[in-house]
């Protein structure tokens, strides 16, 4: 930046009584006590805060004081600048940003002429560098990224559940046959991952009992729901969320985040909502001891939408 | 006694007129040659203006989310392990819970003033991004975007993406039902990007979703790596501020050459100073009486389970407005899935959104081929087809974040939640689409208003003794009468008497 471009230091006097130097309050005195008032009223609080402070005193009480005493404080200042200082106005020229058009020509030449010349008297160098440093760029990304995380290969397309799992609650609980009653749901995981992260988050299964007899959601899976008990995967088919809310009146299950609704008797199909597939249904079968278990995985990959689901 | 004071003024005199300040500043200027810059500074002019402080409220709140973060992070242990919680919140004893979730309660319940922090924390952060929103809106609305401060707008909107990328990633650190809901919620948003969703959620998350990785990768990023980001470019924002100059409202004799208003020293630093503190009391206020995120009525995060009317911060409430209401598409063929319904509300809507932004101020110039300098700020109204435009935008983000309420509002207004649903789809697209030509309009009628943006005088009805009635306009406010002092430089000097009474023998000190 040269001297010309910069503002220059005005050297021009005002006598004190200059209109522009009086402050702008038409009271400064009284002005001057309410800013006091304030500035006696943030102390005092500010010592409070002090106070409450070594005392333990509550949250609000710690919060008031500190919050009074930076307000009154603040306004005090304000006022202060705003009332008592001088009112102006003021003015500075804006000085136009842009150099002279010699001055530009020269920076443009030293980047193009200069700069452009070194690349193109050597321009298989530069392509050579230039390749380098793309390579560079690209390799970099690799352990930056391949090292944050394992790849997904087939996880997102599986649960826990197995063949013969058996079906229990968050306590860990194996279900049995008599356990629910007719309108009641439990969540569920297969045995053995209830405590797990990957068994919340995946392998969670809402389990409603529908009815006494065995029936049928869908052409395809009669066998599916013994004694009345139907298993739903508990993970939204639109983001994921516990679909936690069963309203038994119109046999719905809701997920309260976006409030998808799916039908429970007719294959969790989505029936209201930003959810575009039916919640995957959990095969279940009931073995000669009574349990809840379940006949395999579910058949397709549960939660919300990916591109390698089939 | 004499030999003395001789001293004292001779010590008092070789110091100069200035003292001991003055010697110490020459001492600096010997150094670093700060004397003539310092001085420009001092006498840089800030135009006055109310709607000039909403930047100053971002930039405070942001001042105080850094104090109260850093008070925060000496307590807050970043770490997914499961612990058994024995605190001093006695409802959660003996539950199992993360350390995160573990020691933001203790933070909150075992920390003198924890709690409070937590809460300024908090609300300073809704405040911060209000502000960023509010003040971008001034920018926009009165041109303040146009050249030369096209970067300045561009630094800006990068700094609002920023404030909204950080303000989610702090949300998600305690760990919390709610919070933990909105990580799933992210989660499956990175899922649904074509070709790459899966991998890149595996990344972020190492794994498989919750994993154990993502509290200490968020608190990483939240703590350090973005507040970094942020702080350069608000120096990068500022530094293009005081080196570009503040745009000014016409009027009162500015001009696009000159700028008009109070000095930085020291009016405009007093006022800007209180105004911190003015922040940063109303933030403590905000922390004390009105609670918010009580994380310890959530409970700690568990995938399997969830809360009802679950909400994020404000901020990513259009986000989640439109996941509500996009309609179920989705793509599934050929063994791969588009889930349209995810994709184009969470990705590609705020990617065009905040792309419309970024070159707004490029748009605006190619389509009114207006290429000069704008230093003079606009009325709203007197660029109709701009202010039409923010409104419109504005408006449909304003109905994107109350669809964001669905299920709130068809339980207070007992309204089926279909009604409710379907009603905010239609206002989505139809409000935007009116609010256009209304805007438009009602800029127009402003323009035509015969002393429009004037405060109303009474008319003052009289009744003569002949009781003929007649009405005289009563006079203009005296705030509204522009006033005729004509602005004047900063003086280097203020002469203690007046100038003329020199002649008559008084001594003028040059203070």
């Amino acid at each position: 930046m040269t001297d010309e471009h910069r503002t220059p230091v005005s050297l021009t006097g005002l006598p004190a009584n200059d209109p522009h130097l009086q402050p702008a309050a038409r009271n400064p005195e009284l002005v001057e006590r309410v800013i006091g008032v304030c500035f006696m009223v943030g102390t005092l609080c500010l010592a409070g805060f002090g106070a409450c402070y070594w005392i333990d005193a509550q949250p609000w009480k710690l919060g008031a004081t500190l919050g009074g005493g930076l307000f009154f404080l603040g306004v005090g200042i304000v006022a202060w600048g705003k009332y008592l200082m001088p009112r102006g106005p003021f003015v500075e020229e804006r000085h136009t940003l842009a150099n002279s058009e010699a001055d530009r020509q020269a920076f443009a030449a030293a980047i193009v002429e200069r700069g452009g010349g070194v690349v193109q008297r050597r321009k298989l160098l530069g392509g050579l560098l230039g390749g380098g440093m793309g390579i560079f760029g690209v390799v970099a990304m690799f352990p930056l990224l391949r090292s944050l995380g394992p790849l997904p290969k087939t996880t997102l397309q599986h649960t826990d559940w197995r063949s013969g799992s058996y079906v229990v609650d968050q306590s860990g609980r194996r279900v049995q046959v008599g356990d629910l009653a007719i309108g009641s749901i439990e969540t569920v995981f297969p045995e053995g991952t209830q405590n797990s992260d990957r068994g919340q988050a995946v392998d969670q299964t809402v389990l409603i009992r529908v009815s006494n007899e065995a029936f049928t959601t869908k052409k395809g899976r009669e066998t599916w729901a013994p004694h009345g008990y139907v298993a739903y995967s508990k993970v939204c088919t639109h983001l994921g969320c516990p679909v936690g809310l069963y309203e038994q009146e119109l046999q719905l299950l809701v997920c309260p985040c976006h409030q998808s609704m799916f039908n429970v008797t007719n294959g969790a199909v989505p029936q209201f909502g930003p959810a575009p597939r039916p919640l995957p249904q959990l095969p279940l079968y009931v073995d000669s001891s009574g349990y809840l278990r379940s006949q395999s995985d579910y058949h397709e990959a549960v939660g919300p939408g990916f591109w390698e689901r089939s | 006694m004499s030999d003395v004071i001789n001293t004292e003024r001779a010590k008092k005199q070789a110091l100069g007129p200035y003292g001991r300040i003055g010697q110490s500043l020459n001492e600096l200027d010997d150094r670093l040659g700060v004397a003539r810059g310092g001085r420009t500074f001092m006498d840089k002019i800030f135009p006055d203006h109310w709607s000039f402080m909403l930047g100053e409220i971002a930039l405070y709140s942001f001042l105080i989310l850094l104090v109260t973060g850093v008070f925060l992070t000496l307590y807050f242990i970043p770490s997914s392990a499961l612990i058994t919680y024995h605190g001093s919140y006695a409802p959660l004893d003996g539950q199992k819970m993360t350390q995160a979730f573990a020691s933001t309660v203790n933070l909150s319940f075992g920390v003198r003033g924890g709690l409070l922090m937590r809460q300024m924390h908090h609300w300073a952060c809704d405040i911060f991004v209000g502000a960023i929103v509010i003040h971008m809106a001034r920018v926009f609305f009165t041109g303040a975007f146009r050249k030369p401060r096209e970067m300045n707008w561009i630094i800006g909107s990068t700094l609002l993406i920023l404030a909204i990328v950080n303000g989610f990633l702090g949300y998600s650190l305690p760990d919390d039902l709610v919070s933990g809901t909105g990580i799933r919620i992210a989660y499956s948003i990175i899922l649904s990007i074509p070709l790459v969703g899966s991998y890149v959620a595996f990344w972020v998350f190492g794994g498989n979703f919750p994993g154990t990785t993502i509290i200490p990768r968020f608190f990483i990023l939240h703590c350090l790596i973005v507040p970094l980001i942020i702080i350069g470019l608000v120096s990068a924002h500022l530094f293009l501020l005081v080196r570009q100059k503040h745009t000014q409202f016409p009027g009162n004799g500015r001009t696009e050459k000159n700028v008009v208003g109070s000095p930085m020293f020291p009016v405009f630093m007093a006022k800007t100073t209180g105004f911190l503190f003015i922040v940063g009391g109303i933030t403590a206020l905000l922390g004390a009486f009105a609670q918010v995120n009580p994380i310890w009525q959530f409970g700690p995060y568990d995938a399997a389970r969830i809360s009802y009317a679950v909400q994020p911060d404000w901020y990513m409430g259009f986000l989640d407005g439109a996941l509500r209401i996009w309609p179920s598409w989705t793509f599934h063929n050929w063994g791969h899935t588009i889930a349209f319904n995810v994709l184009i509300p969470a990705v590609v809507l705020p990617g065009l959104i905040f792309n419309l932004v970024f070159v707004w101020p490029m748009l605006e110039r190619k389509f009114t081929k207006d290429n000069e300098f704008h230093n003079l700020l606009d009325r709203p109204s007197n660029r109709p087809t701009r202010t039409a435009a923010g409104v419109t935008m504005l408006s449909f983000l304003s109905m994107l974040f109350i669809a964001s309420s669905t299920d709130v509002l068809a339980k207070f207004f007992n309204l089926s939640l279909n009604t409710v649903l379907v009603s905010m789809r239609y206002l989505t697209v139809i409000v935007p689409i009116l609010a256009f030509p209304i805007t438009y309009r009602i800029c127009h009628e402003i323009q035509d208003l015969h002393g429009g943006g004037r405060r109303k005088t009474p008319n003052v009805v009289t009744r003569s003794s002949e009781g003929e009635y007649s009405a005289t306009p009563s006079p203009r406010y005296v705030d509204d009468v522009p006033s005729h002092l004509e602005a004047t430089p900063v003086p280097t000097y203020i002469h203690e008497e007046p100038e003329e009474s020199s002649d008559s023998g008084v001594r003028v000190v040059d203070r």
